[in-house]
């Protein structure tokens, strides 16, 4: 190794008579080089080829067999689906859970993340770390507790109800509370990592921005419309997209509140997917179910990608 | 701060100042104020399990008395049930075992990955990083069907060494991102004083960069705990026989299959397999927000 190395530096070896010998070693040493790095990636790389690009392709493959999986059965699974009410019903159902809950999470992260960036700094640690409780507990645990606050007879939020004179609310007995209550959750459990990424987005502004639009004669909405956002647009764009992703395809917190019903009406593509395939043991049909979420997933990852590669050159 | 400095220095030096100062308080009460209703709001849950898991199961099926507190004295039974009459423990043992060892199988492949992406190049080695940022896109949910039958087929199907075998796939592009970050960001100068010294690739690695990284390293194997920890997908659909159960799905289908509803000892069961990443997160929340907030704001 070291040998070679020397080869490299200026004064190492005499510049003229060895030239020659050296551009050979540095050709060598190149190619021993991109060698061993190329074996370093290789754990990686096996594990991202077998596990996940190979179970990708291998469920388009499996979405076009019957039912045992003995016959090709080309888009016949597809077109089941599409005949359906309750797939369309999943399909509305995930974009509505999406949508809103990423909405609400988004703004309440807004939010508190401006709340705390107004305190002094050293209260901003423990209010940061208070806040950020929901999104370490682990969301199938969380999604237990909700469940058990959801209780139909023991509900300690109807108790609270009857208390104050309303009425008791049938959480997640009747279809349209049962909606509202799965998002509830999701919003609880994301709505802790927006504000943790808005407030680091916070901040990386440069506070002579500030002063400079103080010294102009600036609001202080007008500051947060005319510097704050446009400073933070690439850190919010990619947290909602990647936040898009992880509640489009959550599981979690429907399969443990309502699996799906009542009258599948709170059933997103993962849980209806898990119920075909897995419990119904039909692999093909499940697949084919979660495969409609590619086309969405995709298009947020191109877009989310080039929000990284931007903000990396950005800070660079 | 917002009508600090509007006012010219004059104005400011004589009037400006009381106003001025009233006004950060109040933007400060109002702050508190909904700091402390979303406050609520987020800690709500996690308080009504701690208060249910401290009842007798009698004041928690009586529905008279005020849910929100122990009314009728604080017991420990909920725990006790749950340690020796459930097969806790041994979810438990399972999920400490699949998440050590998906711990240690992330960080030698990532910290390799990213070593060789991050320093050394090879031909393809920007394309591939690119490619493990998407691959840390595809969510468990859309790979599970087909890997259920990748498990199968190496006959890990109702075996937790199946877990350890999947979520590697959870784990990996996205430390192997994040430690890419980390290693670049040390200085070239550094490498190549190694290089002089006569250093090679391994020792360059072992005494220059996990060293100089290792607040990186840590992020990523938090990131690699708590989300093996909380895998739910997989074991969902892996794992049916409750020797081989983890902890989330135990937790959430088996206490509950086992008996009638008993929220008491669930809260607790929720309360203690919640535990260690709460723990991990209390004492070491600086490297927990980094590795939570790497993957946007490095790259």
């Amino acid at each position: 190794m070291a040998d070679i190395v020397q080869s490299w530096l200026p004064g190492g070896l005499s510049e003229t008579a060895k030239a020659p010998i050296r551009k050979r070693g540095l050709r060598r040493l190149m190619r021993r080089h991109s060698m061993i790095a190329f074996l370093m990636c290789l754990p990686l790389i096996a594990i991202v080829v077998g596990l996940i690009i190979y179970p990708a392709f291998y469920s388009i493959y499996l979405s076009m067999l019957n039912k045992a999986q003995t016959r090709f059965i080309g888009l016949s699974n597809f077109t089941y689906l599409l005949s359906r009410d309750v797939f369309w019903m999943v399909v509305r159902q995930s974009a509505i859970f999406a949508l809103s809950a990423v909405l609400f999470k988004a703004l309440i992260g807004l939010i508190t993340a401006h709340l705390i960036n107004n305190l002094p700094a050293k209260g901003q640690r423990k209010w940061r770390g208070m806040l950020l409780v929901p999104w370490v507990i682990p969301l199938a645990l969380s999604s237990l507790g909700w469940w058990w606050l959801f209780d139909p007879t023991h509900s300690a939020f109807n108790w609270f109800l009857q208390l104050l004179g309303f009425e008791e609310i049938p959480w997640l007995s009747d279809p349209y509370w049962a909606r509202f209550s799965v998002i509830l959750v999701n919003v609880w459990y994301g709505a802790p990592f927006f504000l943790i990424m808005y407030l680091a987005a916070l901040k990386s502004v440069p506070e002579q921005l500030y002063e400079a639009a103080s010294i102009d004669g600036a609001s202080a909405w007008q500051k947060f419309v005319h510097i704050t956002l446009p400073m933070m647009q690439n850190i919010i764009a990619i947290t909602v997209l990647f936040s898009l992703i992880v509640t489009f395809a959550n599981f979690d917190i429907v399969q443990i509140m309502t699996a799906g019903g009542p009258r599948n009406m709170t059933h997103v593509f993962a849980t209806y997917s898990f119920l075909l395939g897995i419990r119904s043991g039909d692999l093909p049909l499940g697949a084919a179910t979660s495969l409609f979420m590619f086309p969405i997933l995709a298009i947020a990852a191109v877009f989310i990608l080039r929000g990284v590669r931007k903000r990396g050159r950005e800070i660079g | 701060m917002s009508t600090a400095t509007v006012a010219s220095p004059v104005t400011r030096r004589i009037g400006f100042g009381a106003s001025l100062r009233r006004n950060r308080r109040w933007a400060l009460i109002t702050s508190y104020a909904f700091l402390v209703i979303f406050a609520i709001f987020f800690l709500l849950p996690p308080y009504y399990m701690i208060v249910t898991s401290l009842k007798s199961d009698a004041e928690v099926a009586h529905m008279a008395t005020n849910p929100w507190i122990i009314a009728n004295g604080l017991t420990l039974d909920q725990f006790k049930i749950l340690l020796t009459q459930t097969d806790f423990l041994i979810f438990f043992k399972n999920t400490v075992i699949v998440t050590l060892c998906v711990v240690a199988i992330t960080m030698v492949v990532s910290v390799l990955a990213a070593f060789s992406l991050g320093r050394m190049r090879f031909w393809g080695s920007s394309i591939l990083a690119t490619g493990i940022f998407l691959t840390y896109l595809v969510p468990d949910t859309l790979l599970f069907l087909p890997l259920f039958q990748i498990v199968k087929s190496v006959g890990l199907l109702n075996s937790y060494w199946g877990m350890v075998l999947v979520y590697p796939t959870l784990t990996v592009p996205f430390c192997t991102w994040i430690m890419i970050g980390y290693f670049q960001s040390i200085p070239k100068e550094l490498d190549e004083a190694a290089l002089i010294d006569g250093a090679g690739y391994v020792q360059m690695l072992l005494k220059i960069f996990i060293p100089v990284a290792l607040p990186g390293i840590i992020a990523a194997m938090i990131f690699a705990f708590t989300v093996s920890w909380a895998a739910f997908v997989y074991p969902m659909a892996f794992l049916y026989s409750s020797d081989q159960q983890v902890l989330t799905v135990g937790t959430v289908t088996s206490l509950i299959r086992a008996d009638v509803y008993k929220w008491g000892m669930l809260m607790a069961g929720a309360l203690v397999a919640a535990a260690p990443p709460l723990v991990i997160y209390a004492f070491l929340m600086d490297y927990y927000i980094a590795g939570l907030t790497a993957g946007a704001t490095k790259g």
